[in-house]
């Protein structure tokens, strides 16, 4: 993985505005397309691809910009879905029932102090020990779950989760949760791009390049190492809550390892260079996971994850992203010569 | 002056003073209990062999690497404990001696980065705003350092010469006492080392200095007095006069030069 390069690091000044006539059919597509589709590419492809790309963006924000490697994205967003359990309604009859409108903006406090401490955790680390000390975070709240009776209902978890009614529309039905899903990624989505480049955006894109110039220049590095933490854990939560309610239930597997690890999956195979990468690496895992499953069964579905993760990190450390800008160079240079050649 | 010359008190009327300062990088003794007053406003030389323990000195003082023993003080204020960024913040520069720039940034960025460090709004989730005082400053820099052409250059297709020169805005940015300048004429063309003379005897008179230079002519000519270290150890201490003409010194330092 090719974190590094300051190349990307963007002009603080300008919101490049123009928006290119691609990324405006995207969006056209991404409103119009669950009109035409059934349920299942609503929901199952759609909505769950979006809700993956939220989590996957939280850690594209932490490595792509930041350079920490954090495995516990998952576990962030598990946290705010237990809470959402907990703190509210759900069927086992344990949760406090208290209204959603206490209930969401309590359970993101929750998940992104969660994100905070981790941070406070990490950010003494680098590299490997980053990787691995996330993991250990994300072990053990699985561990904590599972065994955990009173408040997290252990190997059970919690079931009959779902949306709040509000505004008199049933948000778990296929469209309004597609969309609702499609707003949060979309808001999610911008502020990241807005974020890029504001002063903590390049400060931090500084700080993963130069950790030491930057505190030679007066910035507390592991302040705003902390605070990309919170950040990305107000992302990550925001993603949990949805998925917690595209599930209906969450359990200690829904924090397990390989769910931890589908996160770094999809948000490397996207490319970490870009936000576009998490939304990428989603949609293209949640296709491979609907539908290579069908012909080859769960432990093989993994290998196969497992090779195309180590083709791309191997062909294109920049994720599918890289393999895109290369085509798009390539297909650049091809018009050029063709040009050149018919020019003379 | 024959001896070692230390003066180990620190006072309020010192910018900067070390105190039997030491470091080791494992067996190696890098600094061996330097003892240093700087006085504000000083331009001070540091002369030494490869190897003396210049830069690791440096590395003391801006807190880049913390000293196995001895203490620091900043005008007055013992600073041996206080992280990287809290030095900066209280006027002490540095630049490096291999270029720590951000290279794939553009020059207005890198001299907004620099601003940005000594000012409030560090952690803004907005962007700044074209007529921001940071950008403006950054602007301002980049004049101060015969920079403006070049602002939106990408600080990797700068010639060598303008990266130093940029490294000086970047520790111009705010409010400076004292700058540690390591070893900034070290590749340099002799007109980029002239402009560089020139920028420093420019340098208002409250900012102080201390300048690390291989090059005798650059250092005796910007600075008034000169600390010669070697094997991590501060050797001699004079007027550019003294030094140049110190036997000892041309013995472990000039000698083959000037020979
Ligand atoms: N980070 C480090 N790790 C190990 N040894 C170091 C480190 N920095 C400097 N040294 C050693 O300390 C001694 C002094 O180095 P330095 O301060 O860079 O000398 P100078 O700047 O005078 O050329 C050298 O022997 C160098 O190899
Ligand atoms: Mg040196």
């Amino acid at each position: 993985m090719t974190i590094s390069s300051a190349s990307d690091l963007e002009q603080p000044r300008l919101p490049s505005l123009p928006v290119k006539p691609w990324q405006i059919l995207v969006l056209l597509l991404l409103i119009v397309y669950p009109l035409m589709v059934p349920d299942f590419w609503r929901l199952q492809v759609g909505a769950y691809a979006l809700i993956l790309g939220v989590i996957a963006l939280s850690l594209t924000f932490l490595a792509g910009y930041g350079g920490m490697v954090s495995l516990a994205q998952m576990t962030v967003a598990g946290v705010a879905g237990y809470a959402v359990a907990i703190f509210g309604v759900n069927s086992a009859a344990l949760g406090l029932g208290w209204p959603w409108w206490v209930t969401i903006p309590l359970s993101l406090a929750v998940a992104t102090l969660f994100a905070t401490l981790t941070g406070w955790l990490s950010v003494r680390t680098a590299g490997i020990y980053t990787i691995m000390i996330t993991l250990a975070i994300a072990v053990a709240f699985f561990y904590l779950v599972r065994q955990n009776y009173v408040i997290f209902n252990g190997f059970t978890g919690f079931a009959g989760l779902a949306p709040p009614p509000v505004f008199g529309l049933d948000w778990r039905a296929p469209l309004p949760f597609y969309y609702l899903s499609l707003g949060v990624a979309g808001i999610c989505f911008a502020a990241v791009v807005y974020m890029s480049r504001s002063t903590m955006g390049v400060a931090l894109q500084g700080i993963r390049d130069n950790p030491r110039r930057m505190a030679a220049l007066g910035f507390n590095v592991r302040a705003h190492r902390i605070a990309a933490y919170a950040l990305a854990g107000l992302i990550a939560a925001l993603g949990g809550i949805l998925l917690v309610w595209f599930n209906g239930r969450i359990s200690p597997g829904s924090v397990g390892v390989d769910r931890v690890i589908d996160i770094l999956v999809i948000a490397v195979i996207g490319g970490l260079r870009h936000p576009t990468g998490a939304f990428l690496g989603a949609i293209v895992f949640v296709l491979l996971e609907n539908f290579a499953i069908d012909l080859i069964d769960r432990e093989r579905f993994n290998t196969v994850i497992g090779i195309a993760f180590l083709a791309i990190v191997f062909f294109s450390p920049d994720g599918l992203l890289g393999l895109w800008d290369k085509a798009s160079r390539a297909s650049r240079t091809l018009a050029g010569a063709t040009k050149d050649w018919n020019g003379r | 002056m024959a001896e070692t010359l230390s003066i180990s008190q620190a006072s309020e009327a010192h910018a900067l003073s070390l105190e039997g300062v030491s470091r080791r990088f494992g067996a190696l003794v890098a600094l061996d209990q330097v003892s240093l007053t700087v006085e504000a406003g000083e331009r001070r030389a540091i002369l030494g062999a490869n190897g003396a323990g210049k830069t690791t000195l440096f590395n003391m003082v801006t807190g880049d690497f913390r000293p196995t023993a001895g203490r620091i003080w900043f005008f007055g204020e013992d600073i041996t404990a206080l992280p990287p960024h809290e030095r900066i913040r209280r006027g002490l520069r540095r630049t490096y001696q291999n270029s720590m720039l951000f290279r794939g940034l553009s020059v207005r960025d890198n001299l907004y980065l620099a601003a940005q460090g000594i000012t409030r709004g560090r952690y803004s989730l907005r962007r700044p705003r074209r007529d921001s005082s940071e950008l403006s400053l950054a602007e301002r820099l980049a004049g101060y350092v015969h920079l403006t052409q070049w602002l939106d250059t990408t600080v990797s297709d700068l010639s060598h010469g303008q990266q130093r020169q940029l490294e000086i805005g970047m520790a111009l940015a705010g409010a400076p006492r004292m700058i540690l300048l390591d070893e900034p004429a070290a590749g340099l063309s002799p007109k980029e080392r002239r402009d560089l003379i020139a920028l420093l005897q420019a340098l208002p008179a409250h900012v102080g200095f201390v300048i690390i230079e291989h090059d005798l002519d650059v250092a005796l000519r910007v600075a008034r007095f000169v600390t010669v270290m070697h094997n991590g150890q501060i050797f001699k201490e004079g007027t550019p006069d003294e030094i140049e003409n110190d036997p000892d010194v041309q013995a472990i330092y000039l000698g083959g030069h000037h020979g």
